[in-house]
């Protein structure tokens, strides 16, 4: 058993971090510039992030190489650095999360279709396999595929992890409300069917992240515990949808209306549970007392 | 209607491209949408026709289905592909000028979003409901778009984001084209956008999925509006 596994099976309940993209944005990031170069750019700034989860509580936090995919880099002539952004970023929060905090290597899709042929199976294996190696390297415990919506990226993905790492495997789907009210992937997968073809996978903890909001992503998490009653969980929500205030980007789930919605994720025994876009420390200090207000009840 | 466009239709909807594609199975060894359109045209069935009745309405019935969550990215991507299969046979009908396009329409993804999903997805059903598409690609700066309204005269201009981040940077790319080009309209999408968001932004409109854009602009066209 894996250090995360471990972990989870010791405290039962673990919490994650929040967002990285927008609190980077917070603290000065472009929104055109390569999230990811800030990682050998601006080091103590991605440090800071890291270490503000931490500090709120978190037992196990991302890193920020979210789009440090192949295909994303180079659009900003920085594929060459593949391994160097991805293993400095697990690097920077390895070094944040000290002795007693996971570090879980964050990657996103490509965004590149395998159904359309723009790009091979070959091509995907070979960027998931150098974001992996560069987190193992780098210091991290486990890779965490996240906002995935395609099932052969996500089988692609860990089977890269699979073969060239010994690092534990998150895989977490994204869903959105179909309009006869039931929850589908952008490919029209339901999570159902996601759970089942990432467990024949072989990945590690599967779970949901992004989407709309803690409220909503209760529902989908429902419909993954229905499905299987065992295996480990992880979900992470968006901070509601984000509204523009005065030029301001306001999410619409401040950490005060988060309570009840994360309650209900215990109650549904997920095992894992952070944030994802617009959530910040403070949604992460909330959670962290909810899970120990009701690790002290069960 | 003859049917040899009703078959085609259905072939465009289900994304049988010719009588090799493997999918749908269950069409497996029948002709798909190329060789179908060949066989309109040895029937004397007009261009106009093989487009008008068969073609743009069931991608038009693509888009729909796409809206009201019945298919998905998977479905329409090959809708769009059997879609191109019978374009390319039609396509000495469209130089010679026998068949033209409605007309010009601009796509890209704004300033700082790297995500084209969505946009493509905008191309192949304003495409397929016969528009002529010039996708500027992604992280696209307000200077670029204005120049390729200069080298494309065109009446619409589509802005998409996917990030709550770079949705803001609709504004400056709103505001660049409408002081070069007072009469273009601008339609906003992507997860992020909503109405008011477009009403804050100055944008012409705003569409959740592909159909309402296309409804749109074909009304325009048909109201003799362009």
């Amino acid at each position: 058993m894996g250090k995360l596994l471990e972990l989870l099976k010791r405290k039962r309940f673990l919490v994650s971090d929040g967002a990285w993209g927008t609190q980077l944005m917070k603290l000065g990031l472009e929104s055109s510039q390569c999230p990811e170069i800030w990682n050998i750019t601006n080091k103590n700034i991605v440090y800071s992030v890291a270490k503000n989860y931490v500090d709120a509580g978190a037992d196990i936090i991302g890193t920020n190489s979210f789009g440090a995919n192949i295909f994303k880099l180079s659009h900003f002539n920085l594929s060459e650095k593949i391994f160097e952004i991805n293993k400095t970023a697990a690097e920077i929060s390895r070094e944040a999360a000290g002795n007693d905090v996971l570090v879980i290597g964050s990657t996103g899709p490509t965004g590149k279709f395998l159904i359309t042929g723009e790009v091979t199976f070959d091509d995907l294996y070979e960027t998931f396999t150098k974001q992996s190696a560069a987190f193992e390297e780098g210091g991290a415990d486990a890779v965490c595929f996240e906002t995935f919506y395609d099932i052969d990226e996500a089988k692609c993905a860990i089977k890269a992890a699979k073969e060239n790492t010994a690092l534990e495997i998150i895989c977490s789907f994204t869903f959105d409300q179909t309009t006869d009210g039931n929850y589908k992937t952008m490919m029209g997968l339901s999570p159902e069917t996601v759970l089942s073809e990432l467990l024949d996978s072989g990945a590690d903890i599967i779970g949901s992240n992004c989407g709309n909001g803690f409220q909503q992503i209760v529902r989908v998490a429902e419909k993954f515990r229905l499905k299987n009653a065992r295996i480990p969980l992880i979900i992470q929500a968006n901070a509601g949808l984000p509204q523009i205030i005065n030029g301001q980007l306001i999410y619409s789930e401040s950490p005060d209306r988060i309570e009840n919605s994360v309650r209900d994720l215990l109650e549904l025994n997920v095992n894992i549970i952070g944030g994802c876009c617009g959530t910040t420390p403070e949604h992460i200090r909330v959670i962290r007392k909810l899970v120990d207000e009701h690790l002290q009840i069960i | 209607m003859q049917e040899v466009l009703k078959q085609l239709a259905v072939c465009i909807e289900r994304g049988k491209t010719n009588r090799d594609s493997k999918y749908p199975a269950d069409l497996a060894g029948t002709d798909g949408a190329a060789e179908l359109t060949q066989s309109a045209l040895n029937q004397n069935i007009s261009p106009w026709d093989i487009l008008n009745l068969a073609l743009l309405p069931a991608m038009q019935s693509v888009g729909e289905k796409f809206r009201d969550s019945k298919i998905f990215i998977p479905e329409v991507l090959i809708a769009s592909r059997a879609m191109n299969a019978s374009m390319e046979i039609l396509k000495p009908y469209f130089i010679s000028g026998e068949l033209k396009l409605k007309g010009k329409i601009i796509l890209g993804t704004v300033t700082g979003d790297l995500h084209d999903i969505g946009k493509n997805l905008l191309k192949m059903v304003l495409e397929g409901g016969g528009w002529e598409v010039i996708d500027l690609g992604v992280d696209v700066k307000v200077e670029k778009f204005v120049e390729a309204v200069k080298n494309n005269p065109a009446r619409f201009v589509g802005l998409s984001a996917l990030l709550t981040t770079t949705m803001l940077n609709m504004k400056e790319i709103v505001a660049g084209l409408k002081k070069e080009f007072p009469g273009l309209l601008i339609v906003i999408g992507g997860a992020p956008v909503n109405q008011s968001f477009a009403d804050e932004i100055n944008a012409d409109a705003y569409f959740p999925d592909p159909a309402g854009m296309l409804h749109y602009v074909d009304s325009k066209y048909l109201n003799g509006e362009l």
